[in-house]
């Protein structure tokens, strides 16, 4: 086939398309993930006992907050990733500095408690199930995005795995705080960062095999 | 070369609005700059280079909803022919890690246009034959006799929806298929 006879295949009939693709694809999945992630959340973990109590102190939305803000910068940086020729932009630099902020404020804490009492708002009661049961909610999610981003055209494939699974690990760490009973934000800082650190590691590892697209 | 930014660039946001005519222009335009950096990049296997148009001018379409319209045309072009050329340096030698470097920009380097196909080595019209029927139907009546929706529908008994759909996967799987078979 001539490449002129290709082009003139292509271009027939509508080579339209709706504005904002990559935007409604990503969002849809995210969406979807973050609603189903949170439903098995309450069905097989359950919200904590006092879930109403504790929505009435500040500890437990900074709880959500950390990961929610890591759901919207990776997703600005995986809607870049998506598109070639666009870098993660500001969102990486962002998220670094916000992490060394969360990492001053948790060691500021840590500081200022009584000697006896730092290692329980370090290690908490539940820092092994809190990061296996986060690097594991996000695991569908993950396996989600790659689907989408496959469907669009990452370029620096790296990079985008790494902000689909950081994404993941933030769907997971949100939907997990509903669970949580810890209260410390040291244990944030350190176990829930890991939880969503490991689908972000991860999702960076798989890119090269599996957001190859043709 | 700035003017070649400008002019794909208006032609390409045209096609994305249904224009089709602007939307010939663009790929052939393309086209003509992607031949002049493979020709550039692939010194020792020239025959690989009309392929190689071919299957970016496939991504290109296939993929041209990843086109932000408020970013720079270039950049994204030849991400995308980078990205292809990489493919086929690492199908050519697979246990070598190609190492082609994702920083430097392309763009800056543009080429004049190259206007002189050569023969292509690999028929993507036999790879279409390849393709199940609900692929390749709608696009042999839609893509290559030109005929409406609406009539390959009746013509294959399949809904106007099974065929937009065939188009769009179809042409994806030819995509898939030009990449495997080097």
């Amino acid at each position: 086939m001539k490449t002129d006879a290709l082009i003139a295949m292509l271009a027939r009939g509508n080579a339209g398309v709706a504005p904002h693709a990559v935007e409604r694809r990503l969002g849809a999945t995210v969406a979807v993930g973050l609603a189903l992630t949170l439903l098995a959340v309450l069905a097989t973990l359950r919200p904590r006992a006092d879930i109403a109590a504790a929505a009435q102190l500040p500890m437990f939305w900074w709880k959500l907050a950390v990961p929610l803000v890591l759901v919207v910068l990776s997703f600005a940086a995986a809607r870049r990733l998506a598109c070639p020729g666009q870098r993660a932009g500001p969102a990486a630099a962002i998220g670094a500095a916000l992490l060394a902020l969360l990492w001053a404020v948790a060691g500021a804490d840590v500081a200022s408690s009584p000697a006896a009492s730092r290692p329980g708002l370090v290690l908490g009661h539940t820092a092994l199930p809190c990061v296996v049961l986060i690097a594991l909610l996000a695991l569908p999610v993950l396996a989600a995005l790659f689907v989408a981003l496959r469907s669009l055209a990452p370029t620096r494939l790296p990079a985008a795995g790494a902000a689909a699974g950081a994404l993941a690990g933030g769907i997971a760490a949100a939907a997990y705080a509903v669970h949580c009973n810890e209260m410390a934000l040291p244990f944030v800082a350190v176990w829930y960062v890991l939880g969503m650190a490991i689908p972000a590691g991860l999702g960076a590892l798989l890119a090269p095999r599996w957001l190859r697209w043709s | 070369m700035e003017d070649v930014e400008e002019t794909l660039r208006a032609l390409l946001l045209l096609a994305l609005a249904g224009d089709n005519g602007a939307y010939v222009a663009f790929l052939t335009q393309s086209g003509a700059h992607l031949r002049a950096y493979f020709r550039r990049r692939l010194m020792t296997s020239p025959n690989e280079v009309e392929d190689l148009v071919q299957e970016t001018l496939l991504a290109l379409h296939n993929r041209r909803h990843t086109y932000q319209t408020t970013q720079r045309l270039t950049p994204w072009l030849y991400a995308i022919a980078r990205y292809k050329l990489v493919d086929l340096l690492r199908a050519q030698s697979p246990r070598r890690r190609v190492e082609v470097s994702l920083d430097d920009d392309d763009a800056s380097e543009l080429l004049p246009a190259d206007v002189s196909p050569a023969e292509s080595r690999r028929d993507l019209l036999k790879l279409l034959e390849t393709l199940p029927d609900r692929h390749r139907l709608p696009i042999v009546l839609v893509k290559l006799e030109g005929r409406s929706v609406a009539e390959a529908a009746a013509a294959t008994g399949m809904s106007e929806a099974a065929i937009k759909v065939g188009i769009h996967r179809g042409l994806k799987k030819l995509a898939a298929e030009a990449s495997k078979r080097r």
